[in-house]
């Protein structure tokens, strides 16, 4: 189906009946229960879920496919958030030319950066690719205030021109995002018993864009563009001696990667239209690096789980505070529990970094090839024991 | 007038005259071995060959076109292949893709935008591959990964490799450096195969006497950066120079 092999189209299927069904599949527990804190179905988390699942899927491309390790991809995000920013404030609060545009703007800014910063490879790439996305940060914040509006962020105002549409909405506000009417932060919920679901437009639009995203990805990674891609990660010599010119195969995966960047970047600020400096940062780039990692680099899905890995963890571990805690462990004796709290006190709330460290750590030593490699593993010890089942003789070979 | 014709090259690393004076005409449909000790400048001359190095004063053309100054996947797109020392291979993909690669860059060309198309439905080429496969008898090694395969299998993929693409001219770099006789001999086999088919030239360098003598229509030998010596195979043997200089015997 698609032009995709069976395999790869039930993967696209399980990814797009997850990503439909994600407000269910989020929220399994009942709300105002105690563990209702670990529900991450609300919009403002699923949106974040799939617009970074878009931001890894495109970093993949460039890394995993080719191994060239960008460091500054989060300059892409940033010129994707800051272009949507100002076709809401010059053209119209219609999501879609503002999306387009922050396409656009980010796959020229990738042509640029991209063409300069691949004369070189390995290390000197990644350094230069660093440079490059530090420098965007410090003109965002400093030189550029007149585009970017500095260290405040550029915000939507009641003064904005905005041609198509009006500065100010019916009840004296700024207008909000919407795809041809459909407001972005409308919201439908429903209410099934103790459990509250919550549907949002804003999402579904994310989500729909991610699906478009994951199938062109697997699209370039079964393509002969993208077997030249491995091809470049793999032996650089023998491609230039087949008669391949590998500086066009990375520069094009660098600008659809940088595209991608600018996609989520674009419904960022679709989703709450304002945009800052610190989006471009570092940490913003290496973010990308870990959730691909975590996931797993050069696997299709890899990078999706990776990104709302993190993402769960930046937003729902932060959340757990010592009252929490002390909810948690108020059956064990008065002594025993403050122990418990002070002991687990590091590794949530403002510490959630430090489990995520832990947990980064733990992927990378144990499972190389990131959480898809586990999921595989386990695949293959439940088909084991399977065949151990079915056939006594199985049991006499060795394990690996 | 050979298919690869080598005039007055000359090539110094600093202080070190590697190759001097070099001239060399290549006869198209023909094997011919450069030879020489350690040092010689085999290296080099082929690394002017294919575009890695650009000798200091001289010239190297090939079918009358000059290949000084093109970059690797230029000249290979010109139709010259090249076999490395240490077997280059794809060692990240399966045999099948890697023999897709070239298959790719020969009708393709240096670069394609095919990013919406799948390998899989390129049946025609797919088919070539294959085809190239089972000739150097390695189609049942076809969805194995590269990397995991013994050094023979690893050479004979890539020298499977340079083949589909159909180049004119094929440079071997000491095609069966560190290889057990058993396979030196079918590395020989096999070459003698790709020589009977026909329309290919070749251009050996090799330390193996063996390989060289029951290959070769002609023998080139370099000392010290300058050929010594040019002849047939037979007349090489008995050369009394080239027994001093290269096989270490006195006359």
């Amino acid at each position: 189906m698609f032009g995709l092999d069976k395999k790869d189209t039930t993967l696209l299927l399980i990814v797009a009946v997850l990503t439909m069904f994600a407000p269910f599949i989020l929220n399994p527990f009942p709300a105002g229960s105690g563990m209702a804190q670990f529900n991450a179905g609300y919009p403002d988390l699923m949106q974040r879920f799939v617009i970074f699942g878009i931001f890894a899927i495109g970093f993949n491309i460039l890394f995993g496919l080719t191994g060239y390790l960008s460091f500054g991809h989060a300059a892409f995000l940033g010129v994707g958030s800051y272009s949507a920013v100002w076709m809401f404030k010059l053209l119209s609060m219609n999501v879609i030319p503002a999306i387009i545009l922050s396409v656009i703007v980010a796959g020229v800014f990738a042509l640029i950066i991209g063409f300069v910063s691949l004369r070189r490879s390995g290390i000197y790439f990644s350094i230069l690719t660093l440079a490059f996305a530090q420098m965007s940060f410090a003109l965002a914040y400093s030189v550029l205030t007149p585009i970017t509006n500095g260290e405040t962020g550029l915000q939507l105002s009641l003064s904005d021109p905005r041609i198509l549409g009006t500065s100010v909405s019916a009840d004296g506000g700024i207008p909000v995002t919407s795809l041809f009417g459909i407001e972005m932060r409308s919201t439908a919920e429903m209410q099934l018993g103790p459990w509250l679901f919550q549907f949002n437009a804003g999402y579904y639009l994310c989500a729909v864009l991610m699906l478009v995203a994951f199938y062109l990805a697997i699209r370039i990674f079964r393509s002969p563009f993208g077997l030249m891609l491995r091809a470049v990660k793999s032996n650089q010599q023998r491609m230039n001696y087949t008669g391949l010119n590998a500086r066009p195969y990375t520069l094009a995966a660098f600008v659809i990667s940088g595209m991608y960047a600018g996609l989520a970047g674009g419904l960022l600020a679709s989703m709450d239209p304002l945009a800052g400096a610190e989006r471009m940062q570092w940490t913003a780039s290496g973010e990308v690096v870990l959730m691909t990692i975590l996931g797993g680099a050069g696997t299709l899905i890899g990078p999706v789980l990776g990104a709302g890995f993190i993402k769960y963890f930046e937003n729902i571990f932060s959340k757990i505070n010592d009252n929490v805690l002390h909810s948690w462990f108020a059956f064990m004796p008065d002594g025993l529990e403050d122990l418990m709290v002070t002991i687990v006190h590091p590794f949530v709330g403002k510490g959630w970094s430090l489990t995520l460290g832990l947990m980064f750590m733990a992927v990378v030593i144990f499972l190389p090839g990131g959480l898809v490699e586990g999921g595989q593993k386990i695949g293959k010890m439940f088909r084991r024991k399977k065949a151990v089942d079915g056939t006594p003789s199985a049991a006499k070979t060795p394990a690996e | 007038m050979g298919i690869l014709e080598v005039k007055d090259v000359n090539k110094r690393f600093g202080g070190l005259q590697a190759l001097g004076n070099v001239n060399l005409s290549v006869a198209d449909n023909t094997v011919h071995a450069i030879i020489g000790p350690n040092g010689a400048g085999k290296s080099t001359l082929l690394n002017c060959l294919v575009g890695k190095l650009i000798p200091d004063t001289g010239s190297v053309m090939f079918d009358g076109q000059s290949v000084l100054g093109r970059k690797p996947y230029e000249i290979n797109q010109m139709g010259i292949s090249r076999v490395f020392q240490t077997p280059e291979i794809f060692g990240d993909l399966t045999v099948m893709e890697n023999m897709m690669i070239p298959c790719l860059a020969r009708r393709d060309g240096s670069f394609r935008m095919h990013a919406l198309a799948s390998v899989f439905s390129e049946k025609a080429l797919r088919a070539r591959a294959e085809e190239m496969l089972a000739e150097v008898k390695m189609l049942d090694k076809r969805d194995m990964h590269a990397a995991s395969m013994s050094r023979g299998d690893k050479r004979r993929l890539e020298m499977a490799m340079c083949l589909v693409q159909e180049p004119r001219l094929l440079l071997l770099d000491e095609p069966t450096a560190g290889m057990a006789r058993a396979d030196t001999n079918n590395t020989i086999d096999l070459l003698k195969d790709i020589k009977a088919r026909g329309n290919i030239t070749m251009c050996i360098i090799e330390h193996d006497m063996h390989v060289v003598f029951s290959l070769a229509d002609r023998i080139t030998v370099l000392a010290q950066g300058t050929p010594l010596v040019e002849d047939t195979p037979a007349n090489i043997k008995g050369h009394p120079k080239v027994r001093e200089a290269y096989l270490g015997e006195s006359a």
